[in-house]
């Protein structure tokens, strides 16, 4: 589209796997975001842009951005210095969830926040999930700004009710009247074996609940400014974690930032095909990049992040230049976020495509325990370079 | 307070009958609870939260809400402050804090503790108050809220208005327990066990839990005796599942508005002229409040939009660019 004038964003480029343990090493390039999104106004004439801003970490020169300080940490560590940094800036944020107060959380997430903020803001709960989750709904109606920790996401299958029936609807059913601030957060995915009950996606399930937003993290980066925008936003979003990557290291910056919540994240430029996916599997495709790289293919890499509601603009644009268009996911077949990302792209841009949409997903099994079976059931790098190779020719 | 409880009686009757008569959808009385409606109101400040269930419209009728505010709601109209957006009796007014009522049973009971916790860390005056059936008292929600107040001590009133019946299921096939009121001992909870269809003793009960809660920071669990004269709603038919005697009898003979009204005769404070006066007005409020509310325009489309998210994102306004361009293409296929 040369009529317009944005900018994508280009962020970390280069992964280093190191085998089978879940640390991986990220070197971050320059992050430049644009700012000049135009968005649709709604027809009842209010602006759509957020009051969030993205802040452009935007260097003139990028050699000297490689030398500008920042820290280094771990995604779990960024997500908690973005939850720290919330509830320094606003009194109302506290959290709340099984075992986050003395004993940090699960996967250390809220470790040391209790000793600084007590222990009625980091409040640990018996084990309810439905009813912690609805405790946190009716404090944000009373102007808290709860976060709901599950200890792994597939235990919030027990808040469906509160999650979708109250959560989701009451700021819609009370006619605005009360709104329900929430953060609602944890791990999911498929882990190390830890069996089908601790392996759940749960952004299938809850995909389709009016009301609230959902997003995906993959790096420090955009766990720290993703967390901060969901607390600041006034709606219940659903914040999906990933249990192997709690140990990424990422160098981000010093200065305050907040990422858009409604923003995908353009991981990759390229120009053959266009690979969507989120959360972990971005790790895989990038794998998988690198293989087609040297085959000699240019694949456009999009981390969607957003997973409610899709970023279609960003992702629009890339259709429209590389007219093919691969979804790697680890939701299963059926009623994944591959399935409703498939049918949204079929129906906007059903023009630019020269061949149908591949989507790679996990099989409609419950995750097995055993290694071999885990790993045949998630999407590997290998077919992931198969899968392009088929639709490029 | 027998005031309110004439017109809360007048009310469920006429807006009964409006149903019967097609001309709202869905109706819930609180018939022979009126009670502990109006008396546990009386007994609350305004700044108490209230998280009801759907049973008790007469606490916001207590706390100011207008006949004719309760008929916009029942109508769906563009008047009601829910915006036609949920079935009629489900109430809710940010202004009278009172918590918009979702249909989902005993789903209020961790809201209520939620927004007590709240509270208690802000330091306020004021308490949360949340109203439940027996049914509810069998839900998962019920019980880990219990829980939760009495582990985080937080200052909440849980009022379980035990009438007797779940729609057709008597409290014989709900629990086994000796009520609800052992239930909150389980917990660790102050609990008491009170009349409930007598005003001044859920007055007594409501005043005194809300001191203790307030002071103590401490939930209390209250369980009010009382019958649901009424049937469940208007999709019920309560002769099909109990003698028709059983349900005069607590109609006529055990009527908690008849009950106050003999009290305030006694005391001289009350007169039958008054009665027939305060009956005839109430009902003539009742009826004018529905002739108006009848007679006002539904919600315009964009209300179908708003108020999902704070602001409607691009899907929806997509979704709402379509669907006007399909009711403008086929106005013979939508009824408005």
């Amino acid at each position: 589209m040369a009529a317009m004038l944005q900018s994508f964003g280009v962020s970390s480029a280069s992964v280093a796997f190191s085998d089978h343990s879940a640390k991986l090493s990220v070197r971050s390039l320059p992050v430049i975001r644009s700012e000049a999104r135009s968005i649709s106004c709604p027809t009842n004439g209010t602006r759509c842009t957020r009051k969030i801003t993205t802040k452009a970490v935007a260097v003139e020169n990028p050699a000297s951005a490689a030398s500008k300080p920042g820290h280094e940490l771990l995604l779990f560590e960024a997500l908690r210095e973005g939850l720290e940094e919330e509830m320094e800036r606003d009194p109302r944020v506290c959290v709340m969830g099984e075992d986050v107060g003395h004993y940090g959380g699960s996967y250390k997430v809220t470790k040391g926040l209790a000793d600084k903020y007590g222990d009625l803001r980091v409040l640990d709960t018996p084990i309810a999930e439905n009813s912690f989750t609805g405790m946190a709904i009716g404090a944000a109606m009373t102007g808290l700004r709860p976060i709901i920790e599950g200890m792994n996401m597939g235990f919030l299958l027990l808040a469906f009710n509160q999650i979708s029936d109250n959560c989701g609807m009451l700021h819609y059913t009370s006619g605005g009247q009360f709104t329900i601030p929430t953060v609602i957060r944890g791990p999911g995915g498929v882990g190390r074996q830890l069996g089908a009950e601790h392996s759940q996606r749960l952004e299938s399930y809850f995909q389709s609940i009016p009301g609230i937003q959902m997003v995906a993290c993959s790096t420090p980066y955009n766990a720290k400014g993703l967390m901060k925008a969901a607390i600041r936003s006034e709606n219940p979003v659903v914040l999906f974690e990933h249990v192997l990557l709690y140990n990424l290291k990422e160098r981000i910056p010093d200065e305050e930032y907040v990422l858009s919540l409604e923003e995908a994240e353009m991981v990759r430029p390229g120009e053959h095909v266009t690979i969507l996916t989120y959360s972990r599997m971005r790790y895989h495709v990038m794998q998988a990049a690198k293989t087609l790289v040297n085959k000699g293919f240019d694949p456009e890499v999009i981390d969607i992040r957003s997973l409610k509601p899709f970023d279609l603009y960003t992702i629009g644009n890339s259709v429209k230049k590389t007219h093919r268009v691969v979804i790697v996911e680890e939701c299963m077949r059926t009623g994944g976020i591959g399935a409703s990302l498939t049918a949204a792209i079929n129906e906007n841009f059903h023009d630019y495509l020269d061949a149908p949409i591949v989507c790679l997903s996990s099989q409609d099994v419950p995750t097995p325990y055993a290694g071999t079976l885990e790993e045949w059931t998630v999407v590997q790098p290998a077919q992931i370079v198969a899968a392009v190779e088929q639709l490029c020719q | 307070m027998y005031k309110d409880m004439v017109t809360l009686q007048t009310m469920d009757t006429i807006f009964y009958e409006a149903q019967r008569q097609g001309r709202i959808s869905f109706y819930v009385t609180a018939t022979g609870e009126e009670a502990i409606n109006i008396a546990s109101a009386a007994a609350l400040t305004i700044d108490d939260l209230v998280f009801p269930q759907y049973r008790e419209a007469g606490v916001l009728l207590w706390r100011g809400f207008t006949l004719q505010e309760f008929a916009h709601q029942c109508f769906g109209n563009k008047y009601d402050n829910g915006k036609g957006r949920q079935m009629p009796a489900h109430y809710g007014s940010n202004k009278h804090n009172y918590f918009t009522v979702a249909s989902t049973v005993a789903t209020q009971i961790p809201h209520a503790v939620g927004a007590a916790y709240s509270l208690k860390m802000d330091g306020r005056d004021a308490c949360t108050i949340t109203y439940f059936g027996d049914g509810g008292t069998s839900t998962g929600d019920f019980h880990a809220a219990m829980n939760f107040a009495a582990v985080m001590e937080v200052p909440v009133i849980l009022l379980c208005r035990n009438n007797g019946w779940a729609i057709s299921t008597p409290v014989s096939d709900q629990f086994r327990s000796d009520g609800v009121v052992v239930k909150g001992q389980a917990y660790g909870v102050r609990s008491i066990r009170v009349d409930g269809n007598d005003a001044l003793a859920v007055f007594s009960a409501v005043h005194f839990a809300r001191k203790m809660a307030i002071s103590e920071s401490q939930p209390v669990l209250i369980e009010a005796l009382t019958y649901r004269a009424g049937h469940h709603s208007t999709s019920d038919d309560s002769s099909k599942y109990r003698p028709i005697e059983e349900i005069e009898w607590w109609k006529e003979a055990q009527n908690p508005v008849a009950r106050f009204r003999k009290w305030l005769e006694g005391q001289g404070w009350w007169a039958p002229t008054s009665e027939s006066e305060l009956r005839e007005y109430a009902r003539h409020e009742v009826l004018q409040a529905i002739q108006v509310a009848e007679k006002v325009d539904k919600p315009d489309l964009a209300q179908l939009f708003t108020d999902v998210y704070d602001v409607p994102p691009s899907n929806l306004i997509d979704q709402e660019k379509s669907l006007r361009e399909s009711v403008e293409r086929h106005p013979h296929e939508y009824s408005h």
